[in-house]
């Protein structure tokens, strides 16, 4: 039982790092209709860019921990969004009206620029930063000795998950951007009629998303302590896995998805074996898309002639 | 919406040089702050695990230089070439250069790599490269029959090359079975996966099924890692035997080919062996796509394509027309693999990446979607500017991603479109590829 209880923990604020970058997914796939392939490596991007950031910080003879987290987490959020800007800007804007596999297969194509930049720019070999938030509570410990820990950054992580979806929430359903992003969702062409910056609001919709994967990539920095040029493919593929189990377009549902992909990979690798824990979370995008297309809080698709 | 382009590109067309250092400037702006920390601060874990880092502020202000040029050149480009909307419709006259070109080219290109050892039989180099060529030749237009003839993206497709190469090695080594006899085996072997992967994902469409293809081949990867007993693990599998003559050895033993003929031994022997060997297989896809497209299924497949709603309510089984689809592609696909196990002698999980399904992906695209000879040109193109870059082995995949993004934005049908129907209900009318309109699939 603390097994499954510590478990449980972490297989939540996994699923909250896989929540925020399915959010990203699930807004450019409500808004634009694509899969933003390319969107796994911007997270991998917002993790480099924190792991610069604190380095210099560090360096620079800052002690004050709140102060240093504020910091990075501004300064990859703007950047990473400024990546996210660009890359929509020159790999998918120019192809908004061309046929459906082209944006799919730009983004395959600028995931394999965005790879190989941070490779080349970075160097292959795995980064570590020694453990910045240390500490934690020890909830419970049983007769045996096991013990449920609850670390700070555990903490940290379920937090700020909690406060960027509360702020993103708000966003969507209370301002001007908002009500623009979702009048764009339903129909491009009404909306620029009716005076909506259709090309803004889609530039918008991937700073967004762009921001919160470098929340996600900050937040994977601290809680596992390195970066690697590759950590994007497969985070990407599995936070799409989570957009899709929550019902792609769908931003609740994109977090719940997370946290759903979270806790099956924790408990996977928990009860039966680590080494399939991928093919586990692939296994499951493939079973959802055949029983429940639609995902768990989505709306099924109608199709026209 | 559809108006803005116009207007801006005029706009820009009728602005003069304070327009382009304008632009120039913010883009050389936005490039550096997109720079500024990812190539200006180079990190590296030294050899305590503590992280050091410098700066290279040098290469920083290289790279803006080069976006403020650059996007100078291309604004100027812009401006020159003028609005590209207007001419969409290729002009007739092209036209029929471009099939009296295709008409000859076709065989004229096929005479030329049957000659190729002939020509080039001392230079081992080119013979691998051209073995290399024709591999990826094949690859392509086995993918060609599920993306561009059934319409269904495929991004898994190094999967069924996997199949194919893992029931060679495994037979081969495991049983002592030879090439010929595995050869077959591992086409059905990969076909069954076809129609494994094919079953759950008929109901899908689009984006979805990609993703779902691309699991799959990455579930395939992992296994094949993982399942350390059977497949050896990351290790690969060795000592793959080499094919024979038909039974006959290509070595340089007395049972030897070369013996047997009463020539000298040379190992050059095998490599052309090997040539015209992925040479048949190729062109035996192709062959068998051409006849394949003129048969029902073929009519069906490109019904599929070019509208699945129409398809199901003209009565087409579209389960068995996926499916189909997808055993003919990695049946294939198994046989180029089978061939990629006998000469390497080696494969490891490594070779099956995604970066490799991309890549054939990419050659379909590239080639038209649907054309055979675009098909082949596009792997010949590929493959040989990756060979170009071979020196530059880690910006490969960076100009590798960064022709897809832009080829995509300027030729999103491809360098050679050609993906009508075999057949019409009326003339076929004269109207660019750029045009057509993309069917569900």
């Amino acid at each position: 039982m603390d097994y499954f209880a510590q478990q449980l923990i972490n297989g939540l604020v996994l699923g909250s790092i896989y929540g925020l970058i399915a959010i990203g997914y699930t807004m450019v796939y409500g808004i634009v209709g694509m899969i933003n392939f390319a969107h796994g490596d911007i997270f991998m991007i917002g993790g480099f860019i924190a792991l610069i950031t604190f380095l210099i910080l560090i360096s620079l003879g800052l002690t004050a921990i709140p102060v240093i987290l504020l910091v990075v987490l501004l300064v990859s959020m703007a950047i990473t969004a400024l990546y996210g800007w660009t890359i929509e800007r020159i790999a998918y804007r120019p192809l908004r009206h061309s046929f459906r596999l082209a944006p799919m297969l730009s983004a395959i194509g600028m995931s394999f620029v965005l790879t190989n930049y941070s490779q080349i720019a970075q160097g292959a070999r795995v980064k570590p930063i020694p453990p910045f938030i240390t500490g934690g509570y020890t909830l419970h410990e049983s007769a045996d000795g096991f013990v449920i820990q609850l670390s700070n950054i555990q903490i940290m992580v379920v937090i700020t998950t909690i406060v960027l979806l509360g702020i993103f929430t708000w966003l969507v359903s209370r301002t001007r951007l908002g009500r623009d992003m979702r009048a764009c969702e339903q129909d491009q062409t009404m909306a620029a009629l009716l005076g909506v910056d259709v090309d803004r609001t889609i530039s918008m919709t991937f700073v967004i998303g762009a921001a919160l994967a470098a929340v996600a990539g900050l937040m994977y920095l601290l809680y596992y302590g390195l970066v690697d040029f590759f950590m994007g493919f497969v985070a990407g593929i599995k936070a799409f896995t989570a957009a899709v189990l929550g019902g792609i377009g769908s931003l609740p549902g994109a977090m719940l998805g997370g946290l759903a992909i979270g806790l099956i990979e924790t408990f996977w690798s928990a009860y039966f074996s680590v080494e399939y824990k991928d093919v586990a979370a692939f296994s499951i995008l493939i079973v959802v898309l055949i029983f429940m297309p639609t995902g768990l809080l989505g709306r099924p698709e109608v199709e026209k002639v | 919406m559809t108006a803005t382009p116009h207007e801006t590109t005029k706009a820009s067309r009728t602005a003069g040089i304070p327009f382009l250092l304008k632009t120039a400037f913010i883009n050389a702006l936005i490039a550096l702050v997109l720079f500024s920390l990812m190539v200006g601060i180079r990190t590296e874990a030294g050899s305590d695990g503590q992280l050091t880092y410098w700066a290279r502020f040098g290469d920083v202000a290289a790279l803006v230089g080069a976006v403020f040029g650059g996007s100078i050149v291309i604004e100027l480009l812009r401006q020159w070439i003028g609005p590209t909307g207007a001419e969409k419709l290729v002009p007739p006259s092209v036209q029929s250069g471009m099939s009296f070109i295709g008409r000859y080219l076709a065989p004229a290109l096929l005479i030329f790599t049957l000659l190729v050892p002939v020509i080039f039989y001392n230079q081992r180099y080119i013979l691998d490269l051209a073995i290399l060529v024709l591999t990826y030749v094949m690859l392509g237009w086995g993918l060609n029959v599920v993306v561009g003839l059934a319409g269904l993206l495929d991004l898994g497709y190094v999967a069924f090359y996997a199949v194919g190469a893992y029931s060679y090695g495994l037979l081969a080594t495991s049983f002592g079975w030879s090439f010929w006899i595995c050869l077959p085996l591992a086409g059905i072997l990969a076909a069954f996966w076809g129609v494994l992967l094919g079953f759950p994902v008929l109901r899908l469409r689009g984006d979805y099924l990609a993703i779902v293809t691309l699991a799959f081949g990455e579930i395939i990867r992992l296994v094949i890692i993982n399942w350390q007993s059977l497949t050896g693990g990351p290790n690969g599998v060795s000592g793959i035997p080499r094919p024979s003559f038909f039974g006959i050895p290509l070595d340089n033993s007395d049972d030897g080919l070369a013996a047997k003929l009463g020539i000298e031994y040379s190992p050059t022997h095998r490599i052309v062996f090997l040539f015209y060997l992925i040479l048949a297989l190729a062109l035996l896809t192709n062959w068998v796509t051409i006849r394949l497209r003129r048969l029902p299924i073929g009519r069906a497949w490109e019904a599929l394509r070019e509208d699945e709603v129409a398809c199901r309510a003209l009565g087409i089984n579209t389960t068995t027309t996926k499916l189909t689809a997808f055993a003919t592609g990695a049946m294939f696909g198994g046989f180029a693999g089978a061939f990629f196990a006998t000469r390497q002698g080696f494969i490891s999980p490594e070779s099956f990446t995604f970066q490799e399904s991309a890549l054939v992906l990419a050659i379909v695209v590239l080639g038209g979607m649907g054309s055979q000879l675009g098909v082949a040109l596009a792997a010949l193109t590929m493959i040989g500017g990756f060979e170009l870059f071979r020196s530059l082995e880690n910006y490969r995949m960076l100009v590798f991603g960064m022709a897809m993004v832009l080829i995509m934005i300027w030729r999103p049908r491809g360098i050679i479109g050609h993906r009508a129907p075999t057949v019409y209900l009326t003339k076929a009318q004269v109207i660019s590829s750029d045009l057509v309109k993309e069917g569900h699939g």
